[in-house]
């Protein structure tokens, strides 16, 4: 039996958070009615002619800073010329020659373990417009408002070997895209699109395999699965002596298997060239120093920092940092009451439970950070247990009262007075001879009964720990 | 233009009369150089015109009306490119000098005929006929700009718009007699002109005399943020008095007097050259290495570009559809077989070929470079002079039927032309004489970037003292 590896290239397109389309003055906006964000320039009518928007260059230049790459100064674009009914001009505008960005690099951690990616070029360049076939009917609609809307492509070195390390990248890179607010990192919708370059040889080689090229994946998941398939049929080929033929596949994940969609002959010559119609964008310094000032802090500094200052596990840290808008809740909070770890666990397990629309809807909850701290204020100066916390918490939430309004309201202070459960305690202990001297008789596990007993006698309102530390000496004295 | 201005304010015609005259003038020519008369925008802006004249308003333009080549996009009005692809497509927008015209109180008349996509010499690679000379309807007026040269020399309106890829407006305008202007790159906007080659494509202003295209040139001219390319400026006025020539020093590069030049053409040519002479300009002679590799480096550059701007005809959007619809890429081989004539399919292959993987560097990249030496070449020539001048075609106007089963003979007609095209510089051509077989003869002169002035002015002072321009046919 031989040993293969895995050689994995991956390349994304992300469309960029741009109020217009790159070229044109059309709105930029996914989910409008067909063909209502078009005009001749995005529908390539004869005569017009394409003009730059600059901040899908300074949306570039983030993302090449972020990834540590070197940024062109002398910025062509380039047609890639092809027939298609949603290319509207016959040929789509890009970079060729010198992409805006490249010789970067992102770093993942797979189990534990850090790995490099090389990312080999960003380039700029148009979406296409969208065919929609009628079912019913032999006909074909192109809805053409998302010809033209900005994209960023992202090519990587071959450099992962695994489905997980093709997986870690890509929600790695999205993050990144998602704090630098430049694509909203939406797989669904289209504004985050993953294809993948694999093939296999034998372990050690230092020669690669033919590779075949997939596409459709428009989840983690699917690229996962869709890359596990493809690395299985290229083992299985060569196993058996075969040769892994050079193509694009499309993904299938109703059938969960990769079908082709064309052969290296039907390959096209898209026949670049550099586009008359656009002058070169030069960017110098001064350019790329304005666009540094606006990066923000990256989630893998995040994250370091948040061990550091914090003395969170890595875990913690993982989680709080799945978004800019959670880790700045979190941080506030810490700024507010000095106890990382409980805050973190809070916001893991109680606040991440009531976030429907994910990680980066904490900007909706109505539990802000000072209200949270307020809670957790309420817990630790023993006023409320932490069971009817989350009881509380679950009201702030549907009211978006104050925990203090709410303990008040519903009478759910916890019973802390000494006094008061020391006569409590006392009349349990002379109601309950039989366990009082098992107790004295060694069986001090007793103690959680006699704890539940003072409960029930406070009708659930006894800070349970004071009851048992008052319970213990008056047992043991 | 100025002569229609001035008996407007006398009340001697208005623009309304003007208009319903030469309407009623293009209704009965055999020139063919209208593809699409627009009488009733016309009238009504010449009406429009008529009134503000009447309120005293001054400017020459206003109700002078022009033809305008019908590969430059007019709201409403339909814009063929002369060209069955394009046969019914009207354009929901105007070019940018449309609107510059337009706010001028210009009349646009109607749309011109072209060689098909302004793809040749000769207009007759037109959808809708050939463009007949109106100095010898046997013959032809040129191109690709015919339809408005032949307009202008036969009076069919006052000045017309052209487009110049490699000497489209200039070697009409030779052919014809008129004058003609191809200005430096990025000074007209390209903004809803059909694209041929874009790097080379320029919007000229096509005239009797160098005054009227002076006139028509600042019109047009300007910065547009909806093209990239062009300049930001400033764009000053033209004067529009003639170039005092004591002094200027005119470059004869000797390479443009070699083999293939006809003796009756060189004799006129020369001839203007001493006129310029008379007029205090010194002669010198100037050198053009590169210019020998013109033609091979634009006949690889347009159709390059061409083939890619031409793609997006292809029966999805607008335009005509021919073949079955249930067979894409049969609806788009058919659509493209039958919309487009043999000389723009010829083009879009040949710069398919340049463009395609393995051949890119041999051609694309090599003519592109070749280019880069041509620039280089007139930045040196013009430390040794000021304006370049020489002939602007090698031949007077020939026969209609000639020529037509021959590109290669005629894409070298194209030699004195498609240099400035190359380096993006400003060129005219101005009538100098006629030939031995009575046709117009074309000088041109060509001058620095952003010196349009400097040739236009160039053009007046010698229109100022010759009388070619005031001969009609």
């Amino acid at each position: 039996m031989r040993e293969y590896e895995a050689v994995i290239g991956l390349e994304v397109h992300a469309q960029l958070l741009t109020r217009s389309k790159i070229f044109c003055g059309c709105s930029a906006a996914f989910g409008m009615a067909p063909n209502t964000n078009t005009c001749p320039v995005c529908m390539g009518m004869p005569g017009i002619l394409p003009v730059l928007n600059r901040v899908v260059v300074d949306h570039g230049i983030k993302l090449g800073l972020a990834l540590d790459c070197a940024i062109e100064r002398n910025n062509v674009f380039a047609r890639k010329n092809y027939f298609y009914p949603d290319l509207p001009k016959g040929y789509q505008i890009t970079q060729y020659e010198s992409p805006l960005c490249s010789g970067g690099h992102l770093d993942i951690g797979v189990s534990g373990a850090q790995k490099r990616i090389g990312i080999r070029r960003v380039h700029m360049e148009e979406d296409a417009g969208k065919n929609i076939h009628d079912e019913r009917r032999p006909y074909s609609y192109i809805d053409f408002n998302r010809a033209g809307v900005p994209l960023l492509e992202i090519v990587t070195e071959p450099d992962m070997s695994t489905p997980d390390e093709a997986a870690a990248y890509l929600k790695e890179l999205r993050l990144i895209l998602v704090y630098l607010g430049i694509c909203d990192g939406n797989m669904e919708e289209g504004s985050f699109r993953c294809d993948a370059n694999v093939s296999v040889r034998e372990k050690g080689s230092g020669r690669l395999g033919t590779r075949t090229e997939l596409k459709n994946m428009n989840s983690f998941r699917n690229v996962q699965r869709a890359l596990e398939f493809e690395i299985e049929r290229h083992t299985r080929l060569l196993d058996a002596g075969l040769k892994v033929e050079l193509q694009t596949l499309l993904w299938n994940p109703a059938r969960g298997e990769t079908q082709s969609m064309r052969s290296k002959e039907e390959s096209h010559d898209y026949r670049y060239f550099p586009d008359p119609d656009l002058i070169p964008v030069r960017v110098d310094d001064v350019w790329i120093a304005r666009v540094r000032e606006t990066l923000p802090e990256l989630p893998a500094a995040k994250r370091r920092r948040f061990a550091l200052q914090y003395d969170l596990p890595a875990h913690d840290c993982d989680v709080l940092c799945q978004s800019r808008a959670l880790a700045d809740y979190f941080e506030r909070c810490a700024e507010l009451l000095p106890a990382p770890k409980d805050i973190s666990n809070w916001i893991m397990t109680e606040v991440l439970r009531v976030l429907k629309g994910g990680h980066d809807d904490i900007g909706s909850l109505p539990v802000t950070p000072e209200r949270l701290i307020g809670l957790l204020r309420l817990m630790q100066g023993g006023t409320l247990s932490g069971l009817k916390a989350k009881e509380v918490f679950d009201e702030m939430v549907a009211t978006g009262h104050d925990a203090e309004a709410i303990v008040e309201e519903r009478g759910l202070e916890q019973l802390s007075d000494e006094e008061e459960l020391r006569r409590l305690a006392r009349e349990v202990v002379e109601a309950k001879p039989r366990e009082t001297a098992l107790y004295r008789g060694g069986k001090t596990q007793l103690l959680g009964f006699f704890v539940g007993e003072v409960m029930k006698a406070s009708r659930g309102k006894a800070n349970p720990k004071l009851a048992g530390t008052i319970i213990r000496e008056m047992l043991e004295s | 233009m100025l002569d229609t201005a001035r008996r407007y304010r006398e009340g001697k015609t208005s623009p309304t009369q003007e208009v319903e005259a030469l309407i009623e003038r293009i209704g009965k020519d055999t020139l063919n150089a209208f593809v699409t008369l627009d009488r009733q925008g016309a009238l009504t802006s010449a009406a429009r015109a008529g009134i503000a004249i009447g309120q005293g308003n001054d400017d020459p333009l206003m109700g002078i009306p022009i033809a305008v080549k019908d590969n430059i996009c007019t709201q409403g009005i339909r814009t063929t490119c002369s060209s069955d692809i394009l046969k019914r497509f009207i354009p929901t927008y105007d070019a940018h000098v449309i609107e510059r015209l337009k706010a001028r109180g210009a009349v646009i008349l109607g749309k011109t005929n072209l060689d098909e996509f302004a793809m040749g010499s000769t207009t007759t690679t037109s959808a809708f006929g050939p463009t007949r000379n109106p100095w010898d309807e046997t013959r032809t007026p040129g191109g690709s700009s015919g339809g408005s040269a032949a307009a202008v020399a036969a009076g069919l309106c006052t000045a017309a718009l052209g487009s110049d890829t490699g000497g489209s407006v200039r070697q009409p305008a030779s052919f014809c007699g008129i004058t003609g202007l191809k200005p430096t790159y990025g000074t007209v906007s390209r903004y809803g002109l059909v694209a041929f080659a874009s790097s080379l494509d320029q919007i000229g202003p096509m005239g009797r005399t160098a005054r009227d295209v002076a006139m028509v040139y600042d019109a047009v001219k300007g910065h547009d943020r909806r093209d990239s390319t062009s300049v930001p400026g400033p764009y000053p006025a033209t004067e529009l008095s003639g170039l005092d020539l004591r002094g200027v020093r005119i470059g004869v590069p000797g390479v443009f007097f070699t083999q293939g030049l006809a003796h009756d053409v060189e004799r006129e040519v020369r001839q203007g050259i001493e006129r310029f002479r008379d007029l205090g300009a010194a002669i010198v002679e100037v050198d053009l290495a590169h210019i020998r590799y013109g033609i091979a480096v634009y006949y690889l550059i347009a159709p390059a570009e061409a083939s890619s701007n031409l793609a997006r005809y292809d029966g999805v959007r607008y335009g005509e559809r021919f073949g079955d619809e249930k067979d894409l890429f049969a609806m788009y081989s058919e659509t493209r077989a039958r919309g487009f004539g043999s000389e723009v399919k010829r083009r879009i292959m040949l710069g398919t070929y340049a463009l395609s993987a393995g051949y890119y560097d041999a051609y694309y990249r090599k003519a592109s470079q070749v280019r880069t030496l041509i620039v280089e070449d007139f930045r040196k020539a013009f430390t040794r002079c000021d304006i370049i001048a020489g002939p602007t075609v090698p031949i007077t106007a020939f026969g209609l039927a000639e020529k037509v089963d021959d590109p290669l003979s005629l894409y070298l007609l194209d030699i004195y032309t498609i240099p400035a095209n190359l380096a993006g510089l400003p060129a005219i051509s101005i009538p100098c004489g006629f030939g031995d077989d009575g046709m117009p003869v074309g000088l041109q002169l060509m001058a620095p970037a952003f010196q349009d002035d400097v040739i236009l002015r160039a053009g007046i002072a010698f229109q100022d003292s010759t009388h070619f321009h005031e001969v009609r046919p």
